[in-house]
């Protein structure tokens, strides 16, 4: 279970330009929730991811994982059960190094980087089987460096990346939204997929409502740092797209935008 | 010197200096971090070889002893960039200007080794397996194995996890943090290592030339980053050629252009100037065959 409490981020503390975000924002999510979040630019949904990951500091408030406050734990500690998919898909990977590299860093996570070889033939097979279930033929380029891929491509394999060892939580910041329609729906599937069979509490971020209402257990909407729409089980079956899409326009009026 | 042993100096020059070669690679072409370290850790290896050859310690021993120390002056530059949250080349420099200091504490001044100090080159197993061979052809001998054994030896360890999380840092430190591994640690392995090889290169360089000059680290950060630009650009068209390989032949190449320059009669004084402006030409040229080959994949592609 992921649990917020009383965060209050400020950005620019001090300065003219100090910004409250988030004041006293509170949030719980349980294990195996596929959170949607969605809202408009500026609302605080990658701040809030950021936030969790432990990319930025926050002024006041607890970040409670399984029932342990990570609030002082530094990042990289964070990734230990968190596994995070970024909207550029050069974020992701390492583009000098060969995707067997790359998927043999991912399998590696958690464990000492020590001096045995880094590749490991016998897991080959396994990393093959992955790369075909994404249907892109990436299982025959396992020797091709990730900077020769596509953005659609590295995606998935940055996907495939950061859950191939076991993890709780899934963070998905906007990760379809640099892709074309017909890439975006195939690491959508795939994204589901992988959330369902690994059992994995996801939070994902996106601008795309269909996405949002399809995938998601509950779909939080954000502005101006709170939370304005958070629906699950019949209620959220009972939301459709066109109802995100009258609420989102008219908190979107709004603000002028 | 006959025009053979100047070619046999030359090379052997090329191939002590290929480790600190090896050494800008790692942290220029692989870490992404332009490290002045260089500057300093260089003649410390030569400080420390200098003061205890002539203490007569064993010239094996000793050159262990300037690998450890460079190794400390890797790890004080990654500290205080890592740590301390100093800009890369901003934590070289510190490091460097301490260590000029701390280069004549060691040494006390400009030191000579005695001719008749055993080196590496005249004492030990490498006298014992070499001993036969007339010194000039001895040194171009064991300064070979020594390049090609660091260079096997960084090759397979670029190989280990360890090195793979290395590689994996210079290239995207976010991925690094997403393995939830402190990207900061990586980076002060990486020149600490970095940093002992240099030292070590110092020490068979005052060995060799039995001497140590406190200015003689001045340039030598320069010389590494155009061995390896030079090297990787040379080789860039060949994708199997592996990045050690490459600045160990730029090391020699670019010792054997500085030596035909002085051949044809430049003044020693205008050594650094002609070594900059070499630097100089071999980035301008590094660009131009960047756009060229950019130009050529579009035409490829269309």
């Amino acid at each position: 279970m992921l649990e917020l409490k009383n965060i209050t981020k400020i950005y620019n503390p001090g300065l003219v330009t100090e910004m409250c975000l988030f004041d006293d924002f509170n949030l719980t999510i349980e294990d195996g929730q596929f959170v949607s979040i969605v809202g408009s630019n500026g609302s605080g949904k990658t701040s809030l991811l950021n936030i969790i990951c432990g990319n930025i500091p926050i002024e006041q408030g607890e970040i409670i994982i399984n029932g342990k406050n990570i609030v002082k734990m530094p990042e990289h500690k964070r990734h230990n059960s968190i596994g995070r998919v970024y909207q550029n898909s050069s974020m992701g990977s390492c583009p000098n190094l060969t995707i067997l590299e790359n998927l043999s860093l991912a399998d590696h996570k958690g464990k000492t980087f020590g001096l045995s070889w880094a590749l490991n033939k016998s897991r080959i097979d396994y990393y093959k089987e992955q790369l075909s279930s994404l249907g892109l033929g990436l299982e025959d380029k396992l020797h091709v460096k990730l900077g020769a891929l596509s953005g659609g491509q590295r995606q998935a394999v940055s996907l495939i990346m950061s859950t191939l060892t076991p993890i709780d939580f899934l963070i998905l910041d906007e990760h379809t939204a640099a892709l074309d329609p017909k890439t975006a729906e195939t690491i959508m599937i795939l994204t589901d997929k992988i959330v369902r069979e690994k059992k994995l509490t996801a939070m994902m971020v996106t601008h795309n409502l269909r996405y949002a209402a399809e995938y998601g257990d509950r779909i939080l909407m954000m502005d101006k740092g709170n939370i304005i729409l958070d629906r699950s089980g019949k209620e959220k079956e009972s939301t459709s797209i066109d109802d995100l899409l009258n609420i989102f326009t008219k908190i979107s009026i709004e603000c002028g935008n | 010197m006959n025009i053979i042993d100047l070619a046999v100096n030359t090379i052997t020059q090329g191939l002590i200096y290929a480790l600190l070669s090896y050494a800008v690679y790692i942290t220029y072409k692989i870490l992404d971090f332009p490290d002045l370290t260089v500057d300093g850790s260089f003649p410390l290896g030569a400080a420390i070889t200098a003061v205890l050859l002539t203490n007569n310690v064993n010239p094996y021993l000793t050159l262990l002893v300037a690998l450890a120390f460079g190794a400390l002056a890797g790890l004080v530059t990654g500290f205080i960039h890592v740590r301390l949250n100093i800009r890369a080349l901003l934590a070289g420099i510190i490091t460097m200007t301490g260590l000029f200091s701390i280069n004549l504490q060691i040494a006390g001044s400009n030191l000579i080794v005695d001719r008749t100090i055993d080196t590496i080159f005249t004492s030990g197993i490498f006298n014992v397996l070499f001993g036969n061979i007339p010194l000039i052809y001895r040194k171009l001998v064991i300064t070979l194995i020594i390049a090609l054994a660091f260079k096997l030896i960084l090759d397979l360890y670029f190989k280990t996890k360890n090195g793979l999380l290395l590689r994996a840092v210079g290239d995207n430190d976010l991925v690094v943090t997403m393995l939830a591994k402190d990207k900061g640690t990586v980076k002060i392995i990486g020149l600490t290592i970095a940093n002992a090889l240099v030292a070590l290169s110092g020490s068979i360089v005052c060995q060799e030339q039995r001497s140590f000059s406190s200015t003689m680290g001045t340039g030598q950060v320069v010389f590494g980053l155009a061995t390896v630009i030079m090297g990787t650009t040379i080789f860039k068209r060949f994708g199997f050629v592996k990045g050690t390989t490459a600045v160990l032949v730029g090391s020699i190449v670019y010792k054997a252009c500085i030596q035909v320059a002085l051949t044809l009669g430049l003044p020693a004084n205008l050594l650094k100037l002609v070594t900059s402006i070499l630097f100089l030409v071999i980035l301008v040229y590094g660009n131009y065959q960047q756009k060229t080959t950019k130009v050529v994949s579009k035409n490829a592609r269309a």
